[in-house]
């Protein structure tokens, strides 16, 4: 193991108190790119400016393959290959391959069919909260079953089977669990997938799961596929749309003018993206040597990329510590850049701007039900966002 | 203005479509880019520029007249 470089840091991962969608303070002092000590003691480097970030992104000379790879955030010592159907761990031409299949299935028009679906699963949810009145914790009565919702029928996931699966995603996400938990959590999931594939392939049904069994993808492969998809789909909006409240709500302004001005939604959504930056670090690593702002990346080092850092770049959006719907956030890299872009992307946008605006309309007096210091906050998850929002009208 | 765009590099992220919906379009099937006005008239220059700086894989080129 490498000694630790004393001109090197650890990545800062402690949020200003009392600011609870600012990144860690020390972040800004580290633009743009700086050596970092990983926490498994490998000498790699931080990124955290805007160009920079999507620069590495952007680059076919990172690689995203785990094994070659260290975690920024946790000691979880050597990681395995990524297993069949894991997109996000492979490079071209494998990652091209998974790609090309998918990506006809998330276009922005096949997506925007699905809005009057939402919109359905929306009202339901809105109109269970009002009879059964608040308090309620958001998450579970309408963050959560929402997009989980959507992805579940949209993949053919049977609504039942949804909180099992979301079980296994927790513990996958957890930084505090080992890596032996989360991989056990992870063949737990696609356990499931690998039985619900079967199924499929013996009797299809008009969803996306049943559709991939007529492609070239083997079962592992489509198991594999499915467990990505589905945990990606539960995690994610789910925390959007909790975080994107509890933002909304303790700025009474921007709430006020989106509720006044409807048309500034899907500008709203997209501030939010840049804002929250829930995904708030990726990596990559080289895979020869590379010279990036005037340093030499050598092959085989990690570069921790601070994707809330770089969407609060001054460089790239000014004032950019201050939350406001009028600007354009258009260029953030909330879901990443390059070919390993979010594949659910459009899906996240068409489920965050009808399930936000639907809410705050619904309830036009919605509050915390708790001061917003006492939000549980997701500090310990790859993830980040609320683990509960309290919220009453 | 002229715009060329690569569908090899394509992702099919949709990025171009959200933002210049009357310039690009995805293919239904393969989620690619597929390009509606290969020629668009001044007035689309700015929101096409941007889906050329957005785009995730870089499969869009904005030519303005004058470029070479
Ligand atoms: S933004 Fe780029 S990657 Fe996305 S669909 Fe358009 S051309 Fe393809």
């Amino acid at each position: 193991m490498n000694q630790p470089l004393s001109d090197a840091v650890e990545l800062p991962t402690t949020r200003p108190s009392g600011c609870p969608f600012d990144p860690p303070t020390e972040l800004a002092a580290l633009r743009p790119l700086v050596r970092m000590n990983f926490p498994d003691g490998h000498r790699g480097w931080l990124a955290t400016g805007y160009a920079t970030v999507r620069a590495v992104f952007a680059d076919p000379r990172f690689s995203v393959r785990y094994e070659l790879g260290h975690s920024p955030l946790a000691d979880v010592g050597p990681m395995p290959p990524a297993p069949p159907g894991d997109m996000l761990g492979v490079d071209a031409p494998e990652h091209t391959r998974y790609r090309k299949l998918l990506a006809g299935k998330f276009t922005v028009r096949r997506m925007a069919k699905l809005t009057e679906r939402i919109e359905a699963i929306t009202a339901d949810h809105l109109d269970t909260m009002a009879r059964t009145g608040g308090p309620v914790d958001l998450i579970d009565a309408f963050a959560f079953p929402v997009p989980a919702l959507t992805v579940c029928e949209l993949l053919g996931v049977p609504a039942a089977d949804r909180d099992t699966f979301r079980q296994y995603v927790a513990v996958v996400n957890d930084m505090n669990a080992t890596t032996a938990e989360r991989t056990a959590a992870y063949i737990a999931g696609e356990g499931y997938l690998r039985k619900l594939v079967a199924t499929k392939r013996a009797e299809p049904t008009d969803d996306m799961l049943s559709d991939l069994t007529d492609t070239d993808l083997d079962d592992d492969e489509l198991a594999g596929v499915g467990t990505l998809l589905l945990g990606a789909g539960l995690d994610t909006s789910a925390n959007m749309i909790a975080l994107g409240t509890f933002a909304l709500l303790t700025h009474p302004d921007q709430l006020a003018e989106l509720r006044a001005r409807p048309e500034l939604t899907d500008q709203t959504i997209e501030e939010l993206m840049r804002y929250l930056s829930i995904v708030h670090t990726s990596s990559r690593t080289a895979l020869t040597d590379v010279e990036l702002d005037g340093q030499l990346i050598k092959a085989g080092e990690t570069v921790a990329l601070s994707v809330q850092a770089a969407n609060r770049d001054p460089a790239k959006f000014d004032e950019p510590d201050i939350f406001d719907i009028r600007r354009s956030a258009v260029g953030h890299v909330g879901f990443g850049h390059g070919v390993h872009q979010c594949l659910g992307q459009q899906l996240a946008r068409v489920e965050m701007r009808i399930a936000l605006p639907a809410l705050v309309n619904r309830f036009p007096t919605l509050r915390l039900a708790v001061p917003a210091a006492d939000i549980p906050l997701r500090h310990d998850m790859d993830i980040y966002g609320v683990h509960r929002l309290p919220v009453t009208w | 203005m002229k715009i060329i765009v690569d569908r090899h590099r394509c992702i099919g992220a949709g990025m171009c479509v959200l933002l210049a919906p009357a310039v690009f379009d995805q293919d239904a099937v393969d989620g690619k880019v597929r390009l509606l006005d290969p020629a668009p008239p001044p007035g689309a220059l700015a929101s096409t520029r941007e889906a050329e700086q957005v785009c995730p894989s870089g499969a869009i080129s904005v030519v303005a007249d004058g470029d070479s």
